[in-house]
């Protein structure tokens, strides 16, 4: 059974429908707008991951975030680490200090390549996969060794380890496979790429029920139809459905609407589509929660979830 | 087959500015194959440099073997006694090989690419990194090393769209949606299953050397019995 450290864990483990959120931290030394959305979604979700170089586009080190929004804000984070950027040793040394700092929850990911990014001469690490990263920190939590045996010295360290998976992907059965990899190497819960519909994720999901590893589904709601089309263009692979596409766009094309108007439009469409959305997820008992991937739209969290009787 | 191209002449006259007189230097083996470094590209480009150098022109079946180079080398230096330099048409191996034994300045005429497969000519494709421990056996007879432009052991990664990689805007196969088809047309479903290990750079820490000594002997072993 898996040991919950986090807050995050203790809610799954106790089967309570939890939210997650999402920090995308960019290249700077002001981090002040990343805390404020920390604080605004403040007691809307468990847990708020912090983006590691998103994109492969550098950005202060999410590791140092991760640590401010939970000693600051109080919010719980889940410190996402990419393989893209760090050997084995980073990757080790960056996780001690992940546990001396308190952080309980670790996204263990593979990253974009390097050469999708702003800095696309960087020479790529990928020393490690996802795979082996899981493998890597489930011996720290479990054995107090790093992966090459080397005893690691003090308190083992308390991570509840995550992994992503891609319900969209064509094919899917390496994609099935992959993840089975990651828990059979100690992942412990399962955060999905967006996902639109709602029958393909469901079926997704069916799939992992044998394994008893929770799953969050992650949901986009989009600020704009901007956000929608820029989705479109930097995220091949996942479509948007057509009537959710059109209905932002009208919106857009609508000139006799003020400003505010346009808000309160666009909130509508997306609290109309993800509403039910979730709520269809919820009643089919599949999936432990959604991570809501909305960066820089949290005003819209409180309010979907308040809407969906969520919370409170 | 090591694959190379030509560089740009006007890169080439660059590194022979100082000299005045040249030996262009051919390989027969990869280069004459990928026609970058053969008889022919050595004539042609014997040909562009004369008038503003000094040019002469030889052929090695391998540069690259320096038996083979020095054996050639040693036919030449009398008339060789006046050159300032050579211009390689052969791989990074081969000018090394050669500023080793000639003693005098090697100016690379190719640009090495990598160990590939030729389609035809002028299409080749790169299907071995090198990599010192060869995964083949369990992954269909496809590199993943070489093939995943991450070189991950354990893929697909999320960057797989339709069977593409993130990496080339979608157009390219990803590796390890191959070897998975592979795979499974194989029936060994099984060996996609496994996490593979992690790999060990150590073992290309530093520029590798093989000293098989098995070989060696058994070559001193067939010398004394043909003597």
């Amino acid at each position: 059974m898996t040991k919950a450290h986090s807050q995050l864990m203790k809610k799954i483990v106790s089967k309570k429908f939890v939210f997650t959120g999402e920090l995308e931290p960019v290249e700077t030394t002001d981090i002040s707008s990343v805390l404020n959305e920390a604080k605004e979604l403040l007691g809307c979700v468990t847990a708020c991951n912090v983006t590691d170089n998103p994109a492969s586009s550098v950005a202060v080190s999410s590791l140092v975030v991760s640590h401010l929004i939970q000693k600051e804000v109080g919010m719980e984070a889940i410190y996402q680490i990419r393989c893209s950027d760090r050997n084995r040793i980073a990757l080790t040394s960056d996780l001690l200090g992940a546990a001396i700092f308190g952080i309980k929850n670790i996204l263990a990911l593979t990253g974009d390549h390097t050469f999708l990014g702003n800095m696309p001469n960087a020479k790529p690490v990928f020393d490690f996969d996802s795979t082996l990263l899981v493998r890597l920190i489930n011996r720290m939590v479990n054995e107090g060794k790093d992966l090459t045996g080397n005893d690691i010295q003090g308190e083992r360290p308390k991570f509840n380890i995550g992994v992503a998976a891609n319900p969209n992907a064509d094919p899917l059965e390496p994609e099935v496979l992959k993840v089975l990899r990651k828990i059979e190497n100690g992942a412990q819960f399962i955060q999905t790429q967006v996902c639109f519909d709602v029958e393909k994720t469901i079926e997704f999901l069916r799939m992992f029920k044998v394994f008893q590893v929770p799953v969050l589904v992650g949901i986009f709601p989009m600020k704009s139809y901007g956000i929608a089309k820029g989705f479109i263009d930097n995220v091949p692979g996942v479509s948007i459905p057509d009537k959710l596409l059109t209905d932002l766009k009208k919106i857009k094309d609508n000139t006799s609407l003020s400003k505010e108007e346009k808000r309160k439009m666009y909130d509508q469409v997306n609290l109309d589509f993800f509403v039910p959305f979730i709520k269809e997820l919820k009643k089919s008992k599949l999936c432990a929660g959604c991570h809501v991937m909305s960066v820089h739209y949290t005003e819209l969290i409180p309010q979907l979830l308040k809407e969906g009787g969520f919370i409170k | 087959m090591i694959v190379t191209t030509q560089k740009p002449f006007e890169e080439i006259s660059q590194y022979l500015e100082p000299y005045h007189n040249i030996m262009v230097v051919g390989c027969g083996t990869c280069a004459t194959e990928v026609q970058t470094g053969g008889e022919k590209q050595v004539n042609e480009m014997a040909e562009k440099l004369t008038g503003k150098w000094s040019v002469q022109k030889m052929m090695i079946e391998v540069p690259c073997d320096e038996r083979i180079a020095r054996r050639e080398w040693r036919k030449i230096q009398k008339e060789s006694a006046n050159l300032d330099a050579l211009l390689c048409l052969t791989c990074g191996a081969g000018v090394q090989t050669l500023a080793e034994i000639a003693d005098l300045p090697c100016i690379p005429g190719l640009n090495t690419h990598f160990i590939g497969k030729v389609e035809r000519i002028g299409l080749y494709y790169e299907r071995c990194r090198a990599c010192g421990n060869c995964h083949l056996a369990e992954t269909g007879g496809i590199c993943p090393v070489t093939r995943c432009a991450k070189g991950l052991m354990n893929g697909p990664c999320g960057g797989m769209v339709d069977g593409k990689c993130e990496v080339g805007d979608y157009t390219r196969d990803c590796g390890w949606v191959l070897i998975w088809n592979r795979l499974r047309k194989l029936g060994r479903v099984d060996l996609f299953r496994k996490t593979r290990e992690p790999r060990n750079f150590g073992q290309e820490a530093i520029p590798r050397e093989i000293d098989n000594i098995h070989i060696r002997q058994a070559q001193i072993a067939e010398k004394i019995e043909t003597e």
